[in-house]
């Protein structure tokens, strides 16, 4: 699939910012107010401006932005309009969490329930952006069971992450959330080293032979056009086995580092501002793969032995 | 709408037969100008007279060639590949505007272009490659099965079908009601063992494809051998001119 | 769930649909144009039309293109700069047209034979040929030299019909179709129907050709034969078959000249000539009377095989005596042939038995009585259901003639000519064995200021036909009906640039070309053409070609050569006639024609070719355009001139609606609302046979009585298959010094060894004179179904579809040679050498690599970018073929040609290929880009 970096910084701003956003309403939710007004304001415009940035890439990427609203419609069957669905959704009740949380709407008792719904409501637009992708049967590295648990950790290993560098850079104790941030980056590391375990394992056992129906000794002869087309574009990219060997090796580099610098925070605080970036790195690169990994049993069609 | 209808009336839709075609292009060439100032208008290409030209084409041919195997020989088999007008198509369920949709009324799977966002998850979600995007017009596009023909009434009644299949100059492209299994389409696929491409993936294309014939390169039951030189061929031909003679020959 | 959306069924996407005929190959189908606001919106097939009954092709769908493409001419153009520098002038048509008259009456004035007049993809030549004629040159032919001459010519010289679209396989009946190399771009649509048709029967259908693609895919029997050596399988199959006795004895003793006696009289100035009797007919031997009496005699009892004894003591055979003892001879047999030809000895068996037992064991009965040339009444009509066709597979190649006969003796061998699922003729033919039309343009027939006495082609007989200088030398520009090529019946238009260039035999002041890309993809030695093209004489500083006229509708590379150019108008802004006079589009079942209307007025300052040149010919004064009063004869142009010219009295270019009422077909006065009639009538024409007509014309008393009346033929005579050729043996005779015209020394070993009356197989040249071991391989093209020569490249859509080409190589070969799939790779030849990127396939014969033809393009031509893929990627074999032979002993170089015909020889073709060192992703040659000179230029 081809790694358009529309989307690449979609789901990644997005799932950072929902991370770090489920994480501000679940950490509110038990401290009932924020530390101070400055981090409330400062987390939440982060927050939601990685999610809004996010989704207007991702708006800006249709070839019809100014009909995204009709994307709200189909949320009995798709899973991309249930993602919308759940944006929209998520924004009154987060800033709703916001006003009380930071203190300049003096409800307490609201704070803890509209914490967690916020929680909730970002995890679960996580978790329909995972499913988009899970639930595409033409694509078997995505339609794996952990594409989704591997969207949710990511969306809390670097929203966790930035989160402490926002403390650190404001001078705050970190609280609850480095635990599980660093809990999040682990189960992120090991759901990641599965999910390639488990697609590199995976029969591709889709073949020409069955798209065309001619067969296990054909091959291709001729593209249908000799001018590449959309197909070709969108759906033939797939990177090199070698290379996405490198590539996940400096993956793992990155969460490693990530990790290590976590862990120095706790002593050394400022190791959490690079820690965050470099997560932030990690998953533009993990959601290349994500793509560049994604063989589309199109290409059957298009060369491909099989899928 | 994404949602499927539970039965359709009708499921309309192609039988190809690799056996004939012979890669002409002219149900692609057909179908993109059709589609042009049809249905799909406008399928703008792009950099025409460049390095790259390219536009939305809702149906190409594909070139194969079956390696030879012992005691076959290799063949090359052209291969049009639209869409398939399949009766559980993802791409219609994964569509969040209702703009992908499988008609009630003949199963055909149409978009709808005033409602279509433009996203192309509908062709990540095809396994066949079946839909394209227009740049130009942002929005996707696909076979139509020429819903803005079949029931055309401002044209010849043997012209209502598909342009492709109208265009086809062997008679490989047969349009008909494959649900209908008195349908002359219904019955040619059962006749030549249709199939469906990727029948592993669950889509149930409605178009089938009928596949090549086996070749006749070997030795005929009922045909004789000729006899092989043996020095008496002149005689078997002045024998031969001779029952001429005899005969009303003349 | 809320209802599906409303989709209008019944849109009306335009406001008028107008009938014309599609010109995106040479197939000429009936198509419908949709307009909306006096734009073309769709274009689809004709239903109502004779040869394509509905359907379209790739090209024809996408005529739209075609026809707005920015590689269209538009407005005259006069060169102000070097010739190839792009350097013109827009001018108004009054200015070009002056500038034309004045250059071409000048010559005219003083030798017509300077003006060089070929035409090429020419649909017109019924009237371009007779303009030649009204000029006074006999410098004209179309592009048939480099293209079917050898299959027209073998054909007209054996059955009085040919391959190409001018007949065409029993679809309905065959149950054995042998395909021979045929190309796409003539009969295409009704080729492909026909092979529908078979499939849907289940008939056997075999291709013999290098490539296993487009048709031979399909086959249910492919047969990879070595380009060139189609003659030895052919051979081996009639082996096979004499030798069995499995041919149709009746049909070669009534039908053919198997049984005329030959005269063998070795060293004689007689020696293989027909026996003749004092009133200079053939003669038969009567078995019963052991004499010889005339072939008229029809109830004589005909001997097929023997020699003989005339009573004046010379010796005699039937022609099919000789012909079986060639055939039978072991250099024909299977085993024999089997290496050189790449068959394998067991297949060649194997089709000879099925071909037997479906001629003799599976014959097709109609019961439709009809009575024969000599008054014989048959009850049914028999049909021996075999049919073969071939193209430039066979044409192709210096032993194209002989291979082409070699395939009509297997086919009339087995009775297939005209018979219920055999391979029948298509209105005018069948004609007499050759037509009675002899080339005009000896010496005396040239007279400033005069027309020619007849046409400048047409077939020759014997060596007193020739057009001959003086001294011998050729009388024609391209050397067409000389020594060099005899018969060549449509000219070498292959030849014309080099011989006008080298002033051998002569130069010429005037080049005047139509539609033909000769500075690229038409021309053999494309470097060398270009160096032609601009040469200088080095006294005068004048070019060597002094002035060339060219007219096309788009801007291809020939255009940047001229020094006039007349911009014609494209297919759907013209009147055209497709007349029975030139290409008709005929079926078997009957004769038919039909017209192009302007469905759409041009946007540019163009005008229709044809139009120009009857304008040109009345300003020139020629007698055919001109009235006595010296006016226009056709001031309305091409369709004045269709309506309103007759050829002879009441036969005109159209064979519908004649007569003043439109009442009549065939023979009739000129009809003024006759367009009218054909517009109404979907733009064609066609009349049905009655079922007693439709097979066995050449000898079918009621057809040959209805063609003369109908003016297709001269006289009811019935055409006598020529197995034995005799005209060949005449020029044999000369070569052998007798008579008064002999060929010069230089040309007796060929003449003699190529005029064979019996149809025989011979190397082709180039392979023969160039060494195997440097040069094991064929390089061959194959023309892709979505393109025609070079227009299809500067179509928006056609060319996504082929943007560029490779070069297939045969997997095992490649291996051996180190190539894999992607690879560039280098192509040499004799001549030259290209780069190309290899493609690898298994559906090749191993000895062959072949491309796409045509698809290579100058950079900067044709409204297209200068680094667009077909300049860049693309390439051409045509940089590796010489238009010239290597030297021979004496150091004379022939033409790579048919020694018979003159038919250009392009799949002679012998190569090396290897590994390019230089991988860059570009091919080679690469020429400096040319300006653009389309629309918005």
């Amino acid at each position: 699939m081809n790694p358009a970096y529309s989307v690449i910084f979609f789901t990644t701003a997005s799932g950072a910012g929902y991370g770090l956003l489920a994480l501000l309403g679940l950490t509110g939710a038990r401290m009932g107010h924020a530390p101070s007004l400055l981090f409330a304001i400062l987390t939440l415009i982060i927050a939601l401006g990685l999610i809004t940035a996010g989704l207007l890439s991702s708006t800006l990427h249709l070839g019809r932005p100014e009909r995204a609203w009709r994307a709200l419609s189909q949320w009995r069957t798709s899973w991309l309009s249930r993602e919308g669905v759940a944006a929209i959704v998520t924004y009154p009740f987060a800033l709703a969490f916001g006003l009380v949380w930071s203190g300049l709407v003096a409800i307490p008792d609201a704070v803890a329930p509209l914490g967690i719904l916020t929680a909730i409501l970002a995890l679960t637009t996580v978790f329909t952006t995972g499913k988009i992708y899970a639930t595409l049967t033409t694509i078997r590295a995505w339609n794996q069971p952990l594409t989704v648990p591997i969207y949710l950790f990511f969306a809390l290993a670097s929203g966790g992450a930035l989160h402490w560098a926002i403390s650190t850079i404001l001078g705050m104790e970190p609280g609850t959330v480095p635990p599980v941030a660093g809990f999040a980056l682990l189960m992120l590391a090991m759901l990641k080293l599965r999910y390639w375990g488990l697609i590199d394992n995976a029969p591709r056992d889709r073949t020409m032979a069955n798209a065309t129906g001619l067969g296990e000794h054909v091959r291709q002869w001729e593209v249908p056009h000799t001018s590449t087309n959309f197909v070709q574009r969108e759906m033939g990219f797939v990177v090199a086995r070698r290379h996405a060997q490198r590539l996940r090796k400096i993956f793992f580099l990155l969460l490693l580092l990530a990790g290590g610098l976590e862990g120095a925070a706790t002593s050394v605080p400022a190791f959490a501002v690079p820690a965050a970036l470099i997560l932030l790195i990690a998953a533009w690169l993990e959601r290349w793969l994500f793509f560049a990994e994604g063989e589309h049993v199109v290409t059957l069609f298009y060369g491909n032995p099989n899928a | 709408m994404t949602a499927l209808p539970d039965t359709t009336g009708k499921k309309l839709g192609l039988v190809i037969d690799l056996d004939t075609c012979v890669g002409c292009q002219a149900c692609a060439t057909s179908c993109k100008e059709w589609n042009t100032q049809g249905y799909s208008a406008p399928m703008t290409d792009r950099d025409p007279r460049g390095s790259d030209p390219d536009g939305p084409w809702l149906n190409r041919i594909h070139g194969y060639e079956i390696e030879p195997e012992s005691g076959h020989d290799s063949r090359v088999v052209h291969f049009p590949r639209s869409c398939l007008h399949c009766e559980t198509p993802a791409c219609v369920t994964v569509c969040p505007t209702g703009a992908s949709y499988k008609r009630a009324e003949d199963g055909i799977v149409l978009i709808n272009p005033d409602t279509c966002i433009g996203c192309k998850l509908c062709s990540w979600a095809c396994p066949y490659g079946a839909r394209e995007y227009d740049v130009d017009h942002g929005v996707m596009k696909k076979c139509t099965l020429c819903v803005d023909r079949i029931y055309n009434e401002n044209l010849e009644p043997e012209d209502r079908q598909p342009a492709c299949v109208k265009a086809c100059p062997t008679g490989a492209r047969h349009f008909g009601d494959l649900g209908d299994p008195g349908s002359a389409v219904s019955q040619l696929v059962l006749e030549r063992g249709g199939f469906d491409l990727l029948p592993e993936m669950g889509y149930k294309p409605t178009n089938k494809y009928l596949p090549p014939r086996t070749k006749r390169n070997t030795p005929q039951a009922g045909i004789e051998a000729l006899p092989k030189g043996d020095g008496s061929a002149m005689d078997r031909l002045f024998k031969l001119a001779d029952r001429l003679l005899s005969g009303a020959g003349n | 769930m809320c209802a599906d959306p409303v989709v209008a069924r019944s849109p009306k996407t335009w406001d008028e649909i107008k009938t014309t005929t599609c010109y995106m190959c040479a197939c000429r189908c009936g198509i419908k144009v949709y307009l909306k606001d006096g734009t073309v919106t769709y274009i689809d097939g004709n239903r109502d039309h004779p040869v394509n009954k509905g359907v379209i092709c790739g090209k024809g769908a996408a005529g739209i293109k075609q026809h707005y493409s920015p590689g269209r001419l538009s407005k005259p153009l006069i060169r102000v700069g070097e010739r190839g520098s792009g350097e013109f002038r827009e001018i108004e048509w009054d200015e070009a047209l002056a500038t034309a008259s004045d250059w071409l009456g000048s010559v005219r004035k003083t030798d017509p034979k300077k003006l060089a007049f070929f035409t090429g993809r020419d649909q017109s030549q019924g009237l371009t040929g007779w303009w030649a004629t009204q000029f006074g040159t006999p410098n004209y032919a179309a592009h048939g030299g480099f293209c079917s001459v050898n299959m027209a010519a073998a054909g007209l010289y054996t059955f009085g019909g040919s391959f190409w679209e001018f007949g065409e396989p029993d679809w309905k009946y065959t149950k054995y179709f042998l395909l021979f190399g045929v190309a796409e771009d003539h009969g295409s649509n009704p080729i492909k129907a026909g092979l529908g048709k078979l499939k849907k029967r289940g008939a056997k259908f075999v291709s013999v050709n290098p490539i296993k693609t487009g048709y031979s895919a399909i086959a249910d029997e492919w047969v990879g034969v070595r380009p060139g050596t189609d003659g030895l399988f052919v051979g081996a199959l009639i082996h096979e078959l004499l030798n069995a006795g499995q041919i149709d004895g009746d049909y070669l003793l009534r039908y053919t000249n198997s049984p005329w006696l030959v005269i063998d009289n070795p060293g004689a100035a007689d020696h293989g000539l027909f026996a003749r009797d004092a009133n200079g007919e053939t003669l038969v031997w009567d078995a019963h009377e052991q004499a010889a009496v005339s072939t008229n005699d029809y109830d004589a009892a005909r001997s097929l095989m023997g020699h003989f004894t005339l009573p004046d003591g010379r010796k005699v055979a039937t022609s099919f005596q000789l012909i079986a003892e060639r055939y039978l001879a072991p250099e024909n047999a299977p085993d024999a042939v089997t290496e050189r030809c790449g068959v394998p000895e067991d297949t060649i068996r194997r089709i000879a038995a099925e071909l037997a037992h479906v001629a003799f064991k599976e014959e097709i009965t109609l019961d439709v009585p009809w009575t024969d040339h000599t008054g014989r009444h048959h009850d049914k009509m028999i049909g021996r259901p075999i049919a073969m066709h071939a193209m430039r597979g066979i044409s192709a190649h210096a032993n194209g003639f002989q291979t082409c006969r070699a395939i009509h003796l297997l086919q009339i061998m087995l009775g297939t000519i005209d018979v219920p699922g055999g391979f029948r003729y298509k209105a005018p033919y069948p004609r007499p064995i050759p037509p009675h039309v002899k080339p005009a343009g000896k010496p005396a027939q040239i007279v400033p200021g005069e027309p020619l006495p007849g046409p400048p082609l047409g077939f020759v007989t014997g060596p007193e036909d020739l057009l001959l200088a003086d001294d011998g030398s050729p009388q024609r520009i391209d050397k067409a009906y000389s020594w060099d090529a005899p018969i060549a019946a449509h000219g070498m238009m292959h030849m014309v640039i080099t011989n006008a260039a080298k002033r051998d035999p002569y130069g010429v002041d005037v080049l005047f070309m139509y539609m033909a890309n000769m500075s690229w993809n038409s021309a053999m030695n494309i470097t060398d053409t270009l160096n032609y093209l601009t040469a200088k004489d080095e006294d005068t500083g004048e070019y060597v070609i002094p002035k060339i006229i060219y007219s096309d509708a788009y801007a291809s590379e020939m255009v940047h050569y001229a020094d006039l150019i007349l911009p014609d108008t494209t297919y759907l802004e013209r009147w055209d006639c497709i007349s029975l006079l030139d290409r008709p589009i005929s079926e078997a079942d009957g004769p038919a024609d039909s017209i192009r209307q302007p469905v759409v007025e041009p946007d540019r300052d163009v005008r229709p070719f044809q139009s120009v040149l009857l304008d040109l010919g009345a300003r020139l004064g020629l007698p055919g355009m001109t009235t006595p009063e010296g006016k226009p004869r056709y001031p309305g142009g091409y369709p004045d001139y269709i309506v309103n010219h007759e050829r002879a009295p009441g036969i005109g270019p159209l064979a519908g609606f004649r007569g003043t009422d439109g009442s009549l077909s065939g023979k009739g006065a000129p009809n003024p609302d006759q367009l009218q009639r054909y517009i109404e009538n979907g733009c064609n024409w066609y009349y049905e046979l009655p079922d007693e007509h439709k097979y066995f014309k050449h000898v079918n008393k009621g057809y040959l009585e209805w063609a003369t009346g109908f003016g297709l033929i001269g006289k009811p005579e019935p055409v006598i298959h020529q197995l034995y050729c005799e005209p060949l043996q005449k020029f044999r005779l000369a070569a052998e010094g007798h008579g008064a015209i002999q060929p010069p020394d230089s040309h007796r070993a060929r003449i003699i060894e190529a005029f064979d009356p019996i149809p025989f197989w011979y190397p082709p040249f180039e392979g023969e004179m160039v060494n195997e071991a440097t040069y094991p391989m064929h390089a061959v093209t194959q023309r892709p179904m979505a393109m025609y020569h070079s227009w299809g490249s500067q179509n928006a859509w056609l060319r996504q579809i082929l943007g560029r080409n490779w070069l297939y190589i045969a997997k095992e070969r490649a291996h051996i040679l180190g190539i894999e799939d992607g690879d560039w790779v280098t192509v040499t030849s004799h001549h030259g050498q290209i780069k190309g990127q290899a493609k690898l396939m298994n559906g090749v014969n191993p000895d062959t690599v072949w491309t796409w033809n045509a698809i290579g393009k100058r950079s900067g031509t044709w409204g297209l970018k200068q680094d667009a893929p077909e300049a860049k990627k693309g390439f051409l074999l045509n940089h590796l073929i010489s238009e010239l032979l290597p030297k021979r002993d004496g150091g004379y170089r022939f033409s790579n040609s048919d020694p018979v015909t003159g038919q250009a020889a392009w799949y002679d073709l012998r190569v090396r290929v290897e590994k390019a060192a230089d991988q860059s992703e570009i091919s080679s040659p690469q020429f400096p880009p040319l300006k653009h000179l389309g629309v918005g230029r």
